[in-house]
């Protein structure tokens, strides 16, 4: 009876907002701005790395296209890219949908883990990907961020994490919660050593990614615009009945009231991230 | 008296039929013994019937009893010489969060744990057991002083999740979970979780990270409350049963799947039938496990706790 109530709901994502719109424009050879409606063809918005030339509007990046844009070429080493989701509740065509999301994004789950080189220093990184089961966090994804930052650790190197989540996955129940308390305790020995941790949230780092990995950077970065809070928006205006600002839990809400350090514009991202592991390498620190 | 759950009606019913006879007795010249003693024996019968075999469902309305005990009221049955403790000594003093210090088998601990109210006023206080991130903070603090002090850190866990709100959003929810979640890696003393009532997501969590977690039998832990992903899964909070069985967050789910290291058993029906029993089936499984913890130095409690997080999780390699 429980499957029936399953199989009779058609696949809606109700949390968390999509950036991603449905056009009439033909997709492919064009994209149309979801901000501003202006339409750029998509090779050349891909060579602003999709960030609109009209108003700054980033549109979502997948990990492959993340790592591109940052890592010095031919670095790259990707990690765990053989670990499988399993479905210990046994929750109806969870299983078929990560498959689907497997094959749409051409990794093995919502998130691409590795090493490489940014302006020749050597980083572990972790980058999730929204367009997998919307980013969210369970057993795989907490391992193989559990696993980059065990090597950042033992290589004695920095880490840097670009969240993109809606939260825990709710399909994998209490055992997706607990990977929150997994990537910290991790995070917590690679902090013990010293190193460096960069946290960069982009749209959208809600709910158990944010109240985990993300939020606890030596320095916590922000793409502009990008969702970032605990609760969604809906859910606290029906629990609480509070009105809400417009900016509400965007970047720039949470530079206001102090939980970042700075908002970084894609294009700039680099840069910056090169000069803060510029200036956290030996030898420019007092020892 | 108690607030009766749909599920026991039954035992309800046949209790107050005894009573009835009793009273009858007491007042008739009629010897009804022997039905009552039959009438008890069958209440015995139904009582390990209903609540010997709690489905999910009847298991979530006990944890959210009104009358169930709340870490007060488990304070003040384990622990001597209780002194709370307040605030983050940054923003306030968040009611739904209490702490503080006392004595326990004559060694000193820190107590810190969610507190509900247990009536309409008092849950408006404390959030209905919802902390704001000053709340998470506070309970930081005082585990530092812990650690300082080497006092065996205790949480109790009772909590439907971290308050949704603007002001909470705007001073850092996620950050005061996330910060209490690798604070608590670090650790050189003892830290031991019970979850005492409700369970719920982050905002559990946040007192969570212990080298021995433990589950009262009618307690439960989840990401997510059955009415939430209910509304995700059935766009209908109605379906809160169902998706509360689908979710496996009953202590027996949370044993199978390794997460907690054992059930604290409950009086039968519930530990708001016997607050004070209750507290002493507490009272021996912490006794054990303070003791068993106590052999490990700092560095063994800070591996035995990376190592117990460390292996969770489902996934072929």
């Amino acid at each position: 009876m429980l499957r029936d109530l399953f199989t009779n709901v058609k696949k809606q994502q109700a949390i968390m907002p999509n950036a991603k719109s449905k056009s009439d424009v033909p997709e492919g050879i064009m994209t149309k701005c979801p901000a501003c409606k202006h339409v750029e063809p998509t090779k050349e918005l891909g060579k602003l790395l999709k960030v609109c030339p009209k108003c700054d509007f980033h549109f979502k990046m997948t990990a492959h296209e993340r790592i591109d844009s940052l890592i010095d070429e031919g670095t790259f080493v990707s990690m765990d890219d053989h670990l499988g989701t399993e479905n210990p509740l046994e929750f109806p065509a969870y299983m078929s949908k990560v498959k689907k999301d497997a094959e749409k994004t051409g990794l093995n789950e919502a998130v691409l883990t590795g090493t490489g080189k940014i302006d020749g220093n050597e980083v572990a990184i972790a980058v999730m990907d929204a367009h997998f089961r919307m980013g969210s966090m369970g057993s795989v994804v907490g391992e193989k961020i559990t696993r980059a930052v065990e090597k950042a650790t033992e290589l004695g190197i920095p880490m840097l994490i670009f969240s993109a989540s809606g939260g825990a996955r709710m399909q994998e129940g209490v055992l997706s919660l607990m990977q929150m308390a997994k990537t910290s305790v991790a995070l917590n020995r690679h902090s013990e050593k010293g190193l460096l941790y960069i946290s960069i949230m982009t749209y959208p780092t809600t709910g158990g990614v944010s109240a985990s990995f993300a939020s606890v950077g030596d320095i916590n970065l922000a793409e502009p615009k990008a969702l970032i809070g605990f609760a969604g928006r809906r859910v606290i205006e029906q629990t609480v009945r509070e009105k809400l600002p417009e900016d509400f839990q965007t970047a720039e809400f949470l530079l206001a009231h102090g939980q970042l350090d700075a908002v970084v514009h894609r294009v700039d991202m680099q840069d910056m991230l090169s000069r803060i592991i510029r200036l956290h390498t030996k030898g420019e620190a007092v020892q | 008296m108690k607030k009766t759950m749909s599920f026991e009606e039954p035992i309800i019913k046949l209790r107050e039929k005894i009573q009835e006879l009793k009273e009858f007795t007491e007042t008739n010249e009629v010897d009804l013994s022997d039905e009552i003693r039959n009438l008890n024996d069958r209440l015995i019968k139904l009582e390990n019937d209903i609540y010997g075999n709690m489905e999910t469902w009847e298991r979530v309305q006990v944890a959210r009893h009104p009358e169930r005990p709340t870490t007060y009221d488990y304070i003040g049955e384990l622990f001597e010489d209780f002194i709370e403790l307040h605030g983050d000594r940054a923003f306030g003093d968040d009611a739904a969060i209490v702490g503080g210090i006392g004595s326990f088998d004559g060694k000193p601990v820190t107590i810190i744990g969610h507190q509900r109210g247990k009536d309409t006023k008092e849950n408006v206080k404390r959030t209905f057991g919802m902390p704001h991130p000053e709340g998470y903070r506070k309970a930081l603090r005082l585990m530092k002083q812990a650690e300082k002090f080497r006092r065996p850190i205790i949480c109790m866990i009772d909590t439907k999740g971290a308050y949704p709100g603007r002001a909470a959003e705007e001073r850092g929810q996620s950050e005061a979970i996330a910060r209490n979640l690798v604070e608590m890696a670090s650790f050189t003393v003892p830290v031991i979780s019970i979850v005492i009532g409700e369970g719920g997501s982050g905002g559990a969590l946040a007192l969570g990270v212990a080298n021995r977690i433990y589950m009262l039998e009618h307690s439960t832990y989840s990401v997510i409350s059955p009415e939430g992903a209910a509304s995700i899964l059935w766009k209908d909070a109605a379906y809160a049963k169902e998706a509360a069985e689908a979710m496996k967050i009953t202590a027996p789910d949370l044993l199978k799947m390794g997460i907690i290291d054992e059930i604290i058993p409950e009086v039968l029906g519930g530990g708001h039938r016997d607050p004070k029993q209750q507290a002493k089936n507490m009272k021996a499984v912490l006794s054990k496990a303070l003791t068993d913890l106590s052999k490990l130095d700092g560095d063994e409690l800070v591996q035995d706790r990376y190592d117990k997080f460390r292996k969770i999780g489902v996934f072929t390699e």
